[in-house]
């Protein structure tokens, strides 16, 4: 079948079964291979996109209920040159080890702060529950956290102000 | 101009070659060496090293330093070009560096055993420092001016008493024709005036993970190429008795599916490596088309001599224990007169303890890419040792080693799962099956039923004290797995501590067969032995109603007998290790603080991978046995310098967090052969609220050359951890993980 998606911002269109998870329409079909397969199961969190500005495990959302007309952003569309303030705080705090899960955490990191721009640190433990990190990074990415928040606290006040009430979805890949 | 060979392999003899079969028996001997072949360093493997090999200088003066060894999160990426561009004496910021394939030129290009910084501390300054010395006198010459007035500082040649100064990058090609210096004459900087090592430096590839755009093993794609899934027996070498592939065939997306027999045909491949397993390959033109058609295969197996009740967890504990009240099989190490010993002290203590299988759970599945055409072969491959890949592989293929080329790929972590070649093997078995470019990708469920594990294991300690409450007598009967001479890879035990430090020691050893692969899995044996160990002590020191710091500290300054046997890359110093107890001690407040009931601290030391480690754990437990580490503090002896600090502190508060994934949850048991654990949801990894809230790190600095940091860090959070929980709730927990004894995270 053939479905129409928009991802980052572009259109693009496949020919898949409807029940092709997301996660390997991006990384077989579209080449998008920032999303990583982890389990298939929705337990590792390698594979979240946002939908709509949520995120989602791409791994169990098909590619039929992403063509309703969603807008998936992926970790690839969430800045032209890794900018975005929760990228430059990654790099500021050097998280990484292998990095394969860093994506998805990325990509849970930029929802929660659209949602709570100062996020305690248990806000942050919930939020970000779902990515496993084997390597065990949680120390940095907590940290990263808390530097992505102030880094776009600088960046964009008004934002952040709108976006604390909670009414405001993410922006994703708008935030610069 | 290459380095002569002679001088090169006096570099090697300093600091690699010597050192690699003295350090790694097992692990190398065994796993990456064909046995009428054996490695001697690097010597052996190809060309000697030469400054060109690792360094480009491009006329702007942009330092491009290649990587040459696998990088599996580990950081060897970003640390190892450091060493060489802190000799070579350029800024950091202009340097540039790219992975290399594998390449004789580049020497060892093995990842493991947290071996990569003692076997590169020295050659790789070597090789910067030789470059520099061609700069020099480039740069002398340019100037007109002798090599003995001139310096470098930040890719230039000075020429002090003139105040004039020359670029890298200006005199490069002149410098390549000058004549190499004996690198073991070259001169080293003098550490006080390092730049770069011992200076934060961040992960060189950091930038393209963060945008999505570093490519891993799994995101390899070449013009071409197809997708393949791989069922394998859920029962190790069972074979396909039939299977419905015609129907497969049809299936949307699907290529091809047919049966490999493997080893069932063709016999192992080297004798370390068995090679191919039998199974179906179903090739499709997307992963998910294979995947979805191996949903619907079925397939009779001949499920093969494993598949039998003993080849049980139950049944495994059960013989085990009958095992304990038997002769044993072997004595491994025995010092005085255990028997007597025992029979003669005031206080015996007893403890059977054990541990679970482990799977790797790296974060990628295992996968590789391959594509063979006209007798030869490209892989892309996320090997820890690619140069044994590619031996292995050639001899299953029958083609020359020169016919295959292999890509090294960053990995998504491998903890020792990617020492086996098995996904090499199946992906360039299939590519030449179906003449096309190859992409295998294992599922998460492959990945847990197919490892080779960590091994089980089950210990019978006794341990015996005086009326003074000093331990007198040792005593150990560890069953493992293996039969007749042969033990399973890595579920050997030898003599450690605290051997030589107690007058009457026993280690003795019965083994069980087994029907599962066993490997090497971060800080090998040493991950379970020093729960068992360091527990026990804590155990002995409680009986003796001493302070567990104090007993260690005690133990650890009366070595009874001559300097123990080296110990999996070394040999304990106990001064070393007394001073990392007592920084631990002193920077956890141990035995000066008061502590909220139901809290507790806990106390370990372990020493492997040459590095010496104590770790202090305190945790809170509650009355329904959830725990929570609420802080952890590391104290740590890897020597004189701690190459990249930064990344160094991640290393270590991974491992902590690593081990308590290990510590709680994790476990695979066999029911008749088979792996009964699938997924992350049956095989857990720590979550980040489970994860402690704080984990200081402190390095002991001492003046010994520097060694590893990838394993020595994990095994001490396990007994320290065990004990904490003794000291919060009386609860001595003898065999794991946790959770089997009612524990979760709170």
């Amino acid at each position: 079948m053939h479905f129409k998606l928009i991802v980052n911002g572009k259109a693009a269109q496949v020919d898949a079964p409807p029940d092709m998870p997301l996660l390997w329409v991006l990384r077989d079909l579209l080449e998008l291979h920032g999303t990583k397969y982890g389990c298939g199961i929705g337990a590792c969190g390698a594979c979240t996109v946002h939908l709509n500005g949520e995120p989602v495990r791409s791994c169990l959302t098909t590619v039929e209920a992403a063509a309703k007309g969603g807008h998936i952003t992926t970790i690839e569309g969430l800045s032209a040159d890794g900018t975005h303030p929760v990228q430059l705080a990654w790099k500021e705090v050097d998280t990484p080890q292998c990095g394969y899960c860093q994506g998805g955490q990325i990509m849970s990191a930029v929802a929660l702060l659209a949602n709570k721009p100062h996020p305690t640190d248990k806000d942050i433990d919930t939020a970000m529950g779902g990515n496993l990190c084997r390597c065990g990074t949680y120390t940095r990415i907590r940290q990263a956290i808390h530097r992505a928040a102030e880094l776009k606290a600088e960046h964009s006040p008004g934002t952040t102000k709108a976006a604390a009430t909670g009414k405001t979805k993410s922006t994703v890949g708008g935030s610069r | 101009m290459a380095l002569d060979r002679r001088s090169f392999l006096k570099v090697t003899a300093l600091a690699g070659g010597g050192m690699l079969l003295g350090l790694y028996p097992e692990a190398q001997a065994q796993e990456t060496a064909p046995p009428a072949k054996p490695r001697t360093g690097p010597g052996s493997v190809g060309a000697p090293l030469t400054p060109q090999a690792f360094i480009r200088i491009a006329p702007d003066g942009i330092v491009t330093i290649m990587a040459a060894r696998p990088e599996i999160g580990q950081g060897v990426k970003t640390m190892l070009p450091m060493l060489i561009a802190e000799e070579l004496d350029v800024e950091w910021a202009n340097v540039r560096v790219e992975q290399g394939d594998l390449d004789a030129k580049y020497g060892i290009q093995f990842t493991g055993g947290s071996f990569a910084t003692p076997s590169s501390w020295e050659p790789l300054r070597r090789i910067g420092g030789s470059a520099r010395y061609l700069l020099v006198l480039a740069g002398a010459q340019s100037l007109g001016v002798t090599p003995e007035e001139c310096t470098t500082s930040a890719g230039k040649v000075l020429h002090a008493a003139s105040g004039r100064s020359i670029g890298y990058g200006e005199i490069a090609s002149k410098a390549a024709a000058m004549p190499l210096p004996d690198p073991s004459a070259v001169k080293l900087k003098d550490p006080k005036d390092y730049k770069v090592i011992g200076h934060t430096i961040h992960g060189v590839d950091v930038p393209d993970i963060v945008t999505g755009r570093q490519k891993f093993g799994i995101d390899v794609s070449i013009p071409g190429m197809l997708y393949a899934v791989y069922q394998k027996c859920p029962v190790f070498g069972g074979t396909v008795a039939s299977a419905n592939l015609a129907e497969i065939k049809k299936l949307p997306g699907v290529r091809d599916a047919f049966v490999v027999k493997g080893v069932e045909e063709h016999g192992d491949v080297l004798p370390s490596d068995p090679g191919l397993e039998p199974g179906i390959a179903i090739v499709a033109t997307s992963w998910w088309y294979a995947q979805s058609a191996r949903n619907k295969l079925k397939v009779k197996w001949n499920e093969g001599r494993w598949a039998t009740a003993e080849q049980s967890s139950t049944a495994f504990e059960k013989r085990a224990i009958e095992l304990s009240k038997k002769a044993p099989e072997k004595t491994v190490h025995l010092d005085g007169d255990v028997k007597a010993a025992l029979a003669g002290a005031a206080r015996v203590v007893e403890g059977a303890y054990s541990h679970p299988f482990l799977a790797h759970a790296t974060l990628e599945p295992q996968n590789c890419t391959a594509h063979y055409k006209d007798g030869k072969l490209e892989m892309w491959s996320t090997s820890q040792m690619p140069q044994g890949t590619r031996t292995a592989v050639a001899r299953l293929l029958g083609i020359p080693e020169t016919s295959i080329t292999i890509h090294i790929m960053r990995a998504g972590g491998a903890f020792g799962r990617r020492f086996g070649n098995d996904f090499n093997f199946e992906a360039a078995w299939i590519s030449k099956a179906v003449g096309a470019p190859v992409k295998l990708v294992w599922s998460r469920e492959d990945d847990t039923a197919h490892d080779y594990y960590r091994a089980a294991g089950f210990h019978f300690l006794k341990g015996g004290l005086d009326k003074s409450g000093k331990l007198t007598v040792w005593e150990s009967h560890f069953v493992s797995f293996g039969e007749g001479s042969h033990t399973a890879l890595a579920a050997n035990m030898d003599a450690e501590f605290p051997v030589r430090y107690v007058p009457n020691y026993a280690l003795y050893q019965s083994l069980m067969p087994l029907g599962v692969r066993t490997g090497y899995w971060r800080a090998p044996g040493s991950n379970a032995y020093a729960h068992v160990i360091e527990s026990f002590i804590d155990e002995l020191a409680h009986a003796a109603g001493k302070d567990p710091v104090a007993f260690r500290l005690g133990l650890l300054s009366v070595p009874t007998l001559p300097a123990p046997p080296p110990q999996r890359g070394g040999a304990l110093d106990p001064a070393r290790m007394r001073a990392v107890i007592e920084l631990a001690a002193e920077k956890s407040g141990w035995g000066k603080r008061t502590l909220p009931k139901g809290t507790g601290l806990g106390i370990a030391a372990y020493f492997s991978h040459m590095g010496h480690f104590a770790e202090v754990a305190q945790v809170r437990v509650t009355a329904q046995k959830k725990i929570k580490v609420e802080h952890v503090w590391v104290a740590a002896d890897i020597g004189s310098q701690v190459i990249n600090p930064g990344a160094a502190e991640n290393m270590v508060q991974g491992a902590i967090i690593d081990g308590l994934s290990a510590l709680m949850g994790q476990e695979v048991t066999l029911d008749h052969g088979r792996v009964q654990q699938t997924n992350f949801s049956d095989y857990p990894l720590i979550r980040m609220h489970q994860a402690p809230p704080k984990i200081e790190v402190f390095f002991n600095k001492t003046n010994h050359s520097p060694t590893g940091l990838g394993e020595p860090a994990l095994p001490p959070i396990l007994p320290a951890v065990c004990n904490a929980i003794f000291a919060a709730n009386g609860d001595r927990v003898r065999s794991l993980p946790l959770a089997k004894h009612g524990y979760t995270w709170e």
